[in-house]
């Protein structure tokens, strides 16, 4: 017994190839992911790889087995105090930057005159580098500085504040290059809250500051916890300027100097990728515990665009 | 923060204007609204009606004029202290917080006791019926749930005066209907003076006790329901109050209550508004219901024409009728009619109003060349 053949009905891809390709292609699997190569490539040979064999060599030191040199990282406090001296500049600059930006995106929403050139004045820190601000802070902050050339004319100090080569310099490096990128994800994410939420509060009896509390704020904290993770980062990683405006043997001596120290003064790689896995493990959990707290807000749509 | 006043008699608009740059929103709107009305402000987009609203509530400052709640003058106050419930057109709901959060949200900043909180929370998601969905963010509940939420958040403080800035806009129809409905229930059980601000006639007729037509920043009428859609004051109001009907004419003879107008050969014989001798330049209007078709009874004003467009519209057919001069009827009727028929309609003298015509505009509904009919033509200015 033969059924007759059946034409296939019109419509329908009629090889099995074309009737797999439909479905593939359903699923985002056509001819076009092979636009993703070139970018892949980059990813491959210039991210992972790289990391990868960094983190091979961390667990092979010259000598010892594969976690010496971890142990030998956490066995000196000269090297292990590195983590809390980064921390104790990054998380109060990343705090700072990411507080600073709030209430100036804040009054900066909405369009007026004059915004565009305010923004670029805000912003231009990006451009200049971080051996151009550090040179900056040399000349501002020095001891013949104007900084303390007015504290001196207005005797509002005895003699020179020290705020270079030490703590301070980095610190006032790090809100110079990081405020400007913590403001403008700020000023982004208010933009994206739709001001009429806030009329409405006020219809309903709530003065500017029950509003930026009871409607902005917890709006805007998702976007301030991703802002601050990103400045922590940047401020974690210092590197020129913790050298140039720091004291890098002493209270600047940041863990990517002793990463730096190991891998081009001592000529040990594998020590320095250790130090270097160390560091990035150190802002994970500091990453992590961030977002894990972000989870916890809300984090739905805020009315706006943007 | 204290509480507003439970209650006024009147509020008073004087000379209210707001200019955005050199450009008048809103000019010189006098009004005066009775404690527990329910007002309308109506008109066409960027005639100043939400600008008026936003003036009420205090989110824009006046230019010019004064607000006054009684003897208390308060257009100097900010929002937060006039004590009015807003609606907005998108809702603004708190995305952020329950259904209840959001209703109690006003209370909470008044800092009443905690069971007083409660207690007209509760009352107010119940008179909204959203008991079921008290706990749900904004985001979970559909357009109707979220506009019931908002009337319930600007309701439950018992506000002295209600703003509506186009709340229906955003639903589609049949919600629109169920929720006209709802605004006019909640407003007979409360009592809550109301100004409602609408583009849609029929949604400013059924809601409304009073209607102020806006156009261009400026008043054009105020009146009841019934006065605005009888007698319109111009032929702007006219046009928003659905005469589709708006046909520039030139008067022939002026007599006391009876005008009679013509046009391309076309006579008429209709009902002045307004000062009109003969030889003005008017502009006759009459709806679409009003235009008769085939009646036997007809012995005045008949005109016959061709129909060329016909739409069901359920128990009735909404046509587009052109004369032989080629001008252009909008009718209603239950008659059945085809395109291509050959029709006499009739319009009742007294339903048809003629109003002088200002000298920039005249409607575009005019005559086509009678020497092309059927074309289309481009809306004529007549200078």
């Amino acid at each position: 017994m033969t059924s007759p053949p059946t034409a296939p009905p019109a419509g329908r891809p009629r090889s099995p190839r074309a009737h797999w390709q439909h479905r593939l292609a359903e699923r985002g699997i056509d001819r076009q992911l092979w636009l993703l190569v070139p970018a892949l490539l980059f990813v491959v040979l210039l991210f992972l790889y790289p990391f990868f064999y960094g983190l091979g060599l961390s667990f092979q030191p010259t000598k010892g087995g594969p976690f010496s040199d971890y142990a030998r990282f956490f066995g000196d406090a000269y090297e292990r105090d590195t983590i809390w001296i980064t921390l104790r500049i990054a998380l109060p600059a990343a705090v700072l930057n990411v507080v600073a930006s709030v209430p100036i995106a804040y009054r900066m929403r909405g369009r007026f005159r004059g915004k565009r050139l305010i923004t670029i004045l805000l912003v231009v820190p990006i451009t200049l580098g971080t051996v151009l601000t550090a040179q900056g802070l040399l000349n501002f902050l020095g001891p013949t500085g104007w900084f303390n050339r007015v504290l001196l004319a207005l005797h509002l100090a005895d003699e020179p504040v020290r705020l270079i080569h030490n703590y301070w310099g980095v610190f006032f490096s790090l809100i110079i290059t990081g405020f400007p990128f913590a403001f403008l994800l700020v000023l982004s994410y208010l933009s994206g809250i739709d001001p009429t939420l806030e009329r409405a509060a006020a219809t309903l009896g709530a003065g500017w500051w029950q509003r930026f509390r009871t409607i902005t704020l917890p709006l805007l904290m998702p976007g301030l916890a991703t802002t601050f993770c990103l400045t922590f980062v940047l401020a974690f990683s210092v590197f020129p300027s913790a050298v140039l405006v720091g004291n890098p043997a002493g209270e600047t001596r940041v863990i990517s100097i002793a990463a730096y120290q190991a891998a081009y003064e001592q000529y040990d790689y594998p020590y320095a990728s250790a130090i270097a896995v160390i560091m990035g493990v150190v802002e994970l959990v500091i990453i992590a515990l961030v977002l894990a707290a972000r989870s916890r807000l809300y984090t739905g749509s805020t009315g706006g665009k943007g | 923060m204290t509480a507003p006043k439970p209650g006024f008699s009147q509020l008073r608009l004087e000379g209210v204007t707001r200019r955005f740059g050199s450009q008048n929103a809103l000019s010189d709107l006098d009004l005066t609204i009775e404690a527990g009305e329910f007002i309308a402000l109506l008109g066409p987009s960027g005639c100043g009606k939400s600008t008026a609203l936003n003036c009420l509530a205090g989110l824009l400052p006046l230019t010019g004029g004064s607000i006054w709640q009684d003897e208390r003058r308060i257009d100097v106050l900010p929002p937060e202290r006039r004590g009015f419930g807003m609606v907005f057109q998108s809702y603004a709901l708190f995305p952020h917080m329950s259904v209840r959060a959001n209703v109690a949200f006003g209370l909470r900043m008044r800092r009443l006791p905690k069971q007083e909180i409660r207690r007209r929370t509760d009352e107010a998601i119940r008179l909204v019926r959203l008991e079921e969905h008290v706990d749900k963010l904004p985001g979970q509940l559909s357009g109707g749930q979220q506009q019931r939420v908002a009337i319930a958040r600007a309701v439950v403080l018992e506000p002295s005066l209600v703003l509506m800035d186009e709340p229906l806009s955003n639903l589609d129809a049949k919600l629109r209907l169920e929720m006209r409905t709802e605004i006019r229930r909640l407003h007979q059980s409360l009592g809550l003076t109301t100004v409602y601000v609408t583009h849609d006639q029929e949604e400013a007729l059924s809601l409304a006790d009073r209607l102020v037509v806006l156009r261009a920043g400026a008043v054009q009428q105020i009146g009841s329901p019934q006065e605005l859609h009888t007698r319109p004051a111009n032929w702007h109001v006219a046009d928003f109050m659905g005469y589709r009907n708006l046909w520039p004419m030139r008067v022939q003879a002026a007599q006391a209550g009876e005008i009679t107008v013509e046009a391309d050969g076309l006579r008429l014989v209709g009902d002045p508004v307004g000062q009109i001798a003969a030889g003005d330049q008017v502009v006759a209007a009459v709806r679409p219901e009003d235009v008769r078709v085939d009646d036997p009874h007809a012995t005045t004003n008949t005109v016959p024409a061709e129909i060329e467009v016909v739409e069901y519209q359920g128990r009735e057919l909404a046509a587009e009728a052109r004369n032989d001069a080629g001008l252009r009827v909008h009718v209603r009727t239950d008659k059945r009619i085809a395109p291509g028929d050959r029709v006499t309609l009739s319009i009742d003298p007294r339903r048809l109003l003629v109003f002088p015509s200002d000298s920039v505009e005249r409607p575009a509904a005019g005559l086509a060349d009678a020497a092309e009919p059927g074309t289309l033509r481009e809306p004529r200015l007549v200078p």
